[in-house]
């Protein structure tokens, strides 16, 4: 007996190759389409943006050819709230979000999933690239490296993962669009979604100065020397190096990075590749989903960014942080991002990097 | 493919063509000939048109002379509402009001906040009371209120019935008012012309926009009845086929099945409308029965309400879930707003009523027409309750 099943489909290969699926295995399935922006533009422009009117009439088509109903669900107060004001604040606070991450968990599997719930549906599916497994309920990478995308869904608590479903994640993306094509999706050669949806011209720092306004600063070194100045701390990320605009070179002559950010102060802290490494990191917000908190050390290994890569490390859980200690040093370690968890492909859990060491 | 709903209470949004319609078209498409043509083929297909013509204007209680063929309604209410006021405006350029309503379809509503935007006019929106209704006290006062009285006035647009919550407006004695100050007045007819005894030369309106697809006739095709001493600039230029008001190369198959389902269902009209508002009565007691806190929106049952319409309101829901749920049973209705990507906005209609936001969200049309039964009425009230709980449990699941 098939489950009632609703999809989410962005207007993308990927979701309506996933809705389809999920026909092919049984189950009852509705198409709704999130409409993201309340101010939608009418045409998709390159590999950036979602939501458009364009992308809503794909996901419609889509559904069409698939055979399934389909709706639009208006999501943009939600999604405002949840997403793009709590990435504008996470900048403001000097650290580095990702929006992605915090759409599934708050929009796609909370937002959705409940009024789906409510609605008499049994689960949520989604063209996303990550597997469950069917003996136990673990989240799993992808068996195509390059699209996994378990980073951005190890968010999800066990009773989000329960009502998902994620048909993609046996299968590489070259396929997938193979088979959409052979299946009359007209999506099948759409290019794939690239950088922050609700980013549309992709300049992140022009997006943040128009909605944090200007906030000129100091850019310093490590002994507090003014190398510069910047227009809003918001701007930077730990472990950038284009775009610092430094009057002068290192007196080693070799580049530099940012290493902090401090918001209070509205100073950016620069320096060396070498002074970037970080060893001891503390995450919050921990989500357990394939193991218990561990008390005492356990040896796993952790990423660090959406397709970064991967860190042998010893974790533990220290009431309400998780104490992560990294086998050798990793660069780029920014406070905001996803401390993901991982045992072989298995995904262990995942909490908030809220101070590095 | 899904199958097509069972139970189709969406009448208003359009109404499945009548057999004899079907036929007359079917007939006409496999015949050929330009009307304009001179020739023996184009004369065949003029012979058709202007017969056509003959008929929707006797229905309509219109001259043949008057009656102008558009695409449908929303062509026929731009024609009037932009061409009027721009012949208007030409004749003395202090006309630069339009006094419509705020309950007005999108084809009147949008048209005239483009000639607000890049034309100069000022428009000047009536009040409705709480059942929809504009009074012709009011137009009166509105008339006289502008500068330089109703010599500032262009025309009056207000709909004959509305198309969410049915509301019948008092047409002739709003029409003798603008005409008792010397301006014309159009009336959109969509929603009265498919179930109302719809009477051009007695209603003394100047313009009425008719269209087919509401009455059992083909999407695509509908009239601008205008008065021969109208004379509006034209939106569409070309061969000025007709009146040199409109043009465009006219479609005989579907003008005459047009004309067929105009004749069609004017004669089954009384019969229809006593029917069908038999119907639409049993359907409020059943959904009030299940759903005791949902809201009757629109005038009461009666002449003042469209016999095919039923229009609620459903305290904590949303619309869009209902229709869903509603959906899921093959049960067909409308969230009665405009969809921007399919988003529903809330109905600027209840809006314009008073009605709140979260009110006007949770409310959907049932709309009632010639194929309808007391089978349909009864699959409604039979899962109308449990389709309000669950949309109330989702509603509750999104309030945080």
């Amino acid at each position: 007996m098939g489950l009632k099943v609703l999809a989410a489909m962005s207007g993308g290969v990927d979701s309506a190759t996933a809705a389809a699926r999920a026909v092919d295995a049984g189950h009852e399935v509705t198409g709704v389409h999130l409409a993201l922006s309340s101010n939608p533009q009418s045409y998709r422009t390159g590999a950036r943006g979602c939501c458009t009117l364009e992308d809503a009439r794909d996901a419609r088509r889509a559904a069409d050819v698939i055979g399934i109903p389909f709706y639009v669900w208006d999501l943009a107060e939600r999604f405002k709230q949840d997403v793009v004001d709590d990435f504008v604040a996470e900048y403001a606070a000097g650290r580095t979000p990702n929006p992605c991450l915090r759409c599934n968990e708050k929009i796609k599997f909370e937002a959705v999933l409940d009024r789906a719930l409510a609605l008499g549906f049994d689960a949520v599916c989604t063209g996303h690239y990550a597997r469950i497994d069917e003996a136990d309920g673990t989240l799993r990478r992808a068996v195509d490296d390059g699209k996994d995308q378990s980073y951005v869904l190890a968010v999800l608590t066990r009773d989000q993962i329960a009502h998902a479903i994620f048909p993609l994640g046996d299968t590489p993306k070259a396929k997938v669009r193979a088979e959409a094509a052979q299946r009359g999706l007209l999506v099948a050669d759409k290019p794939d979604s690239h950088d922050v949806c609700f980013i549309a011209d992709g300049d992140t720092r022009g997006f943040l100065a128009g909605k944090l306004g200007s906030a000129p600063g100091e850019i310093v070194d490590v002994d507090g020397t003014v190398l510069g100045s910047h227009e809003g701390a918001f701007g930077f990320t730990i472990g950038q190096r284009k775009g610092l605009r430094l009057d002068r070179p290192a007196p080693d002559g070799n580049p530099r990075y940012v290493l902090s950010i401090e918001p209070v102060s509205n100073t950016v802290t620069v320096g060396p590749a070498d002074a970037l490494g970080v060893r001891e990191i503390t995450a919050i917000r921990p989500v357990w989903t394939g193991c218990e908190p561990p008390p005492a050390p356990i040896a796993c290994a952790v990423q660090l960014r959406a397709h970064g890569e991967v860190h042998p490390c010893t974790v533990w859980q220290d009431d309400a942080t998780v104490e992560i200690r990294l086998d050798a040093p990793a660069r780029g370690v920014a406070a905001g991002q996803a401390a993901v968890l991982y045992d072989g492909d298995a995904v262990l859990g995942s909490a908030t990097i809220s101070a590095t060491g | 493919m899904s199958t097509c709903p069972v139970i189709y209470l969406d009448h208003a949004a359009t109404t499945p063509m009548l057999p004899e319609s079907i036929a007359a078209m079917t007939e006409e498409l496999a015949q050929f000939g330009n009307p304009s043509s001179l020739h023996n083929a184009g004369r065949r297909a003029r012979r058709v048109v202007e017969e056509s013509r003959e008929q929707i204007a006797e229905v309509f209680g219109a001259r043949a002379s008057e009656v102008i063929f558009t695409s449908g309604g929303t062509e026929a209410d731009n024609l009037a509402v932009k061409g009027m006021f721009w012949a208007r405006r030409a004749g003395d350029p202090r006309r630069t009001r339009v006094l419509t309503t705020a309950v007005e379809h999108h084809a009147v509503l949008d048209s005239v906040h483009w000639l607000a935007d890049a034309e100069g006019a000022t428009p000047q929106w009536l009040p409705v009371d709480d059942c929809g209704l504009v009074h012709a006290d009011s137009l009166r006062a509105a008339l006289a209120a502008g500068p330089d009285g109703a010599d500032s006035a262009a025309l009056v647009s207000i709909m004959w019935a509305n198309n969410e919550v049915g509301a019948v407006h008092p047409v002739a004695a709003l029409a003798a008012v603008a005409h008792e100050l010397g301006v014309p007045f159009h009336t959109d007819a969509v929603q009265a012309a498919a179930q109302l005894p719809v009477d051009f030369a007695a209603s003394g309106v100047d313009a009425m926009t008719v269209t087919a697809h509401k009455l059992g006739g083909p999407v695509g095709v509908g009239a601008l009845i205008l008065g021969r001493a109208v004379a509006p600039v034209p939106v569409l230029h070309g061969g000025g086929q007709e009146r040199d008001v409109r043009s465009g190369t006219l479609d005989a198959p579907a003008i005459r099945a047009f004309a067929v389902a105009a004749v069609t269902s004017a004669r089954r009209r009384a019969a229809e409308a006593v029917r069908v508002a038999a119907l639409r009565d049993d359907l409020i007691r059943q959904v009030l029965r299940a759903v005791p806190d949902a809201v009757l929106n629109g005038p009461p049952p009666g002449p003042g309400r469209l016999p095919g319409n039923a229009h609620f309101s459903f305290p904590g829901c949303e619309g869009d879930a209902l229709l869903l749920l509603l959906d899921a049973r093959g049960i067909a209705c409308s969230t009665g707003s405009a969809c921007t990507a399919g988003v529903a906005e809330p109905s600027h209609v209840l809006l314009a009523m008073g009605a709140d936001e979260a009110r006007a969200r949770g409310s959907l049309r049932f709309s009632l027409g010639h194929t309808t039964t007391q089978a349909d009425v009864d699959a409604l009230g039979g899962c109308i309750g449990e389709a309000v709980t669950r949309a109330r449990r989702a509603a509750g699941s999104a309030a945080r």
